[in-house]
């Protein structure tokens, strides 16, 4: 991979043809992930025809009992004596069919309209007033069709493993092989089919408190639900893509160029952010763990420990003494003062540009410590002989750090990098609790100067209840992140491709 | 004679760069302890609560703020919560992290790469995003305002941390597995028998991260505990404090609570320093 008229470049020229090559393959590689859609929908068409298969096989080779099963899950199982899965079938089916008849099914038929009359002041017979009574709830009529949606996708999947299953039963009973039995069964769930009771639990957090919850918000982002359409006194409707437009600029609301501009400021800053927070940790936390470990210097342990320490403090309370300590009242302007270094405080974070800074710099004291700490490990890593060679051949202790040191950390810790940066890009401690994301400025809409998309977001739920918009914000943050993520990904990639170190 | 005192010299100049990295680390050892140092003695001034003065040590050094905190204000209650939730979301995160990371790592299945593929598009939308939905699901179960619904929101998604956890499995050798495999133990026998004895680093880093987690969250609590005093965390609790309104009462309290937060997190982490290293630098970094 690597060639001679590569090696033979200067630093500079070999950054420079890296990232040239870079955005040389980058139409290559989207154009490669587009062909490959086709050949990964053909894949899927080939599962989904298979699963067609299965079943028509099954209801067509298939016994009165396989047959049977079709409607009472589970039967072909219990009728070959295997009780306990053909049972928990049977069960999920009883409890799936109470659950549309009794709970599901009116939300369902609600979701097209999200509900008719919200709320109407009735005649209450038995106090004798007039009270406010509440039908439909928008809001509870979308998250609940979106779980009967859930619970269906997974009844028609319990449906076709019970009907598979009926049918192998059938299968191995017609080869006379002996059936797994219900002591197997069991068995095999600390065996065979390990993964699936490792990761029931845990996935069954993740679908309820993380998938169905994203669904919902990205539905919400086609609603108008905001602090005039608040259920159960309103109704909130469909406004089909009203809301993406509106924060793009091209909507009809009066507020729309300025949603578009706040948007693009606030973004613009959060990749900055999101950058000058990443690299300048990363750089100036591997150095003071160079420093620290490096040969002859004594007490190491010490050095460590202080920086240690700082990590232990929890994040907030160390960011909200920071805020104070800055403030324009704070102790920090006023001991400037008292000596006489200046005459006004020094605008630290309230000075929209001053602000920005400064978020970085104590961002670097914060985060440095964990860098220092990570590097410090991988350091100790490096093979000294490798050190010992490059001095015998005659190279400083710069070189050795350009050719040996930062090749080797860059290579071993992209995937750390790459998921800081990441978490950078939805920072919220920091810039919630070091300026609430102020100073405040009158061109943008509900937020400041300082704020992330992540804290915009925060302000737009929990201030301005407006949460359709809110949800436009997300979506387009997933959207950014994700590209610049990919984007690295990518990178990372090709640099393992193109230096295997060692 | 020349090359003696080539090497003479070239002794003296690391002489004078062992000194100058001394100097720089004693520089930045005092500008990451100075804040803290800073915090420590504010917490014991008498004289003002506020945070508007221009010299550093109290007139009167005084354990009133210590005093006043745990009798005037709801910190200990606080405390109590945080440290509630935080045993509750270790035990509950550091169960499901290592059994999804061993599935992830370990067992072959046909779900494996879409699953791990989907906790990382997941790991990409904001966090807050979901917060509404979630809001109104622990609403419809009674959990808001609660300290329950808080533990449920901290730990239900722990199944996306398994990122670092796995990297460290990764490492441990495969031919162990097969060994015990071949000599008939099951795959629930080799996670428990084998490889958890074997990940005693990552486990205690999974815990330690685990618990500090909810003493520094202000996001989600701050949003379901909306306005109940009595169910703050101290994140929660204490950024209530720093409102324009009310530093100027509550500034020295509030340093005062930052010291009784930080002492026993930063004695546990002193102590478990080494584990903590070993974990990360397994995990989550590899070639």
């Amino acid at each position: 991979m690597v060639n001679l008229e590569y090696l033979k470049m200067s630093p500079i020229q070999k950054v420079w043809f890296r990232l040239k090559s870079f955005f040389k393959r980058l139409p290559s590689a989207f154009a490669a992930f587009f062909k490959s859609i086709p050949k990964k929908l053909y894949k899927l068409w080939l599962a989904f025809a298979g699963i067609f298969v299965n079943i028509g096989k099954a209801a067509k080779d298939g016994d009165w009992k396989t047959r049977t099963s079709f409607a009472v899950m589970g039967f072909g199982l219990i009728a070959r004596k295997q009780y306990l899965r053909g049972f928990l079938y049977l069960f999920f089916e009883a409890l799936f069919i109470l659950y549309m008849v009794f709970f599901g099914w009116k939300y369902l038929a609600k979701m097209g309209s999200l509900g008719e009359v919200a709320c109407v002041e009735e005649w209450d017979e038995e106090l004798g007033v007039f009270a406010y009574k509440f039908y439909d709830n928008s809001l509870l009529i979308l998250l609940y069709s979106l779980l009967t949606v859930f619970i269906m996708a997974a009844f028609v999947y319990m449906w076709y493993q019970n009907v598979k299953g009926s049918y192998l039963s059938q299968q191995f009973t017609e080869a006379r092989l002996n059936l797994p039995t219900t002591k197997d069964d069991i068995r095999a769930c600390a065996d065979k089919n390990y993964h699936k009771t490792l990761l029931s639990i845990p996935m069954l957090g993740l679908v309820i408190f993380t998938v169905l919850p994203i669904f919902f918000m990205i539905f919400i982002a086609f609603t108008n639900y905001d602090k005039a359409h608040m259920p159960p006194q309103e109704l909130f409707q469909w406004v089909g893509a009203d809301n993406f437009s509106n924060v793009l600029g091209g909507g009809v609301s009066a507020n729309s160029t300025q949603f578009a501009f706040t948007f693009a400021e606030v973004l613009l800053w959060t990749v900055i952010w999101a950058f000058f927070a990443t690299f300048t940790n990363y750089i100036f936390g591997m150095i003071v763990a160079i420093l620290i470990n490096k040969k002859g210097v004594k007490f190491k342990k010490f050095w460590r420990t202080v920086l240690v320490m700082t990590i232990a403090v929890p994040q907030f309370v160390s960011l909200m003494f920071m805020s104070q300590l800055l403030a324009d009242q704070g102790l920090l302007n006023n001991l400037l003062m008292k000596w006489g270094w200046i005459h006004s405080p020094i605008p630290f974070l309230t000075d929209g540009t001053l602000a920005k800074v400064m978020i970085i710099v104590i961002n670097m004291w914060i985060g440095i410590p964990y860098t220092m700490l990570i590097c410090s490990g991988i350091l100790m890593n490096i093979p000294a002989d490798l050190y010992e060679s490059a001095r015998m051949d005659g190279a400083g202790p710069f070189r050795a750090y350009m050719k040996i040191t930062l090749p080797y950390m860059l290579h071993v810790t992209t995937p750390y990098l790459i998921t800081q940066f990441i978490g950078n890009l939805n920072n919220f401690n920091v810039i919630f609790l070091l300026t609430g994301g102020e100073p405040l400025s009158l061109d943008l809409q509900f937020a400041g100067k300082t704020d992330l998309l992540i804290t915009w977001l925060y302000k737009l739920t929990v201030n301005e209840s407006q949460y359709a918009i809110a949800s436009v914000i997300g979506i387009f943050t997933f959207i950014v992140v994700a590209v610049l993520s990919l984007i690295l990904y990518n990178r990372s990639k090709s640099v393992k491709n193109e230096e295997d170190f060692m | 004679m020349g090359v003696k005192k080539k090497y003479r010299s070239k002794k003296g100049a690391e002489r004078a760069c062992l000194a100058l990295i001394y100097i720089v680390l004693g520089v930045i050892s005092l500008i990451w302890l100075i804040p803290f140092l800073l915090l420590i003695v504010q917490s014991f001034r008498g004289e003002s609560s506020g945070m508007s003065m221009n010299y550093v040590f109290p007139e009167q050094w005084t354990f009133d703020n210590y005093i006043r905190l745990f009798t005037e204000t709801k910190f200990l209650r606080w405390y109590g919560n945080t440290l509630l939730v935080s045993v509750v979301v270790t035990i509950i995160q550091t169960v499901i992290v290592l059994m999804t990371s061993y599935a992830l790592s370990r067992l072959r299945f046909k779900l494996r790469k879409p699953l791990m593929n989907l906790m990382l598009i997941l790991g990409m939308f904001p966090g807050f995003l979901s917060m509404t939905a979630v809001y109104f699901i622990l609403k419809e179960i009674n959990l808001t305002q609660n300290l329950v619904g808080l533990m449920l929101v901290y730990s239900a998604s722990s199944a996306m941390q398994y990122y670092i956890c796995k990297g460290f499995f990764d490492t441990i050798p495969k031919s162990l597995d097969e060994a015990a495999r071949i000599d008939g133990a099951s795959r629930h026998t080799v996670f428990v028998k084998i490889i958890l004895p074997l990940a005693k680093p990552i486990i205690i880093y999974t815990v330690l991260s685990a618990f500090i987690a909810p003493w520094g969250e202000y996001m989600f609590s701050s949003f379901i505990m909306l306005g109940d005093s009595d169910h703050f965390t101290v994140a929660v609790g204490m950024k209530m404090w720093l409102e324009k309104e009310s530093v100027n009462e509550y500034f020295t309290v509030f340093c005062a609570a930052a010291v009784v937060v930080s002492i026993p997190i930063t004695a546990l982490f002193i102590w478990l320093q080494r584990y903590y290293v070993e974990g990360i630098t397994g995990g989550s970094v590899k070639g």
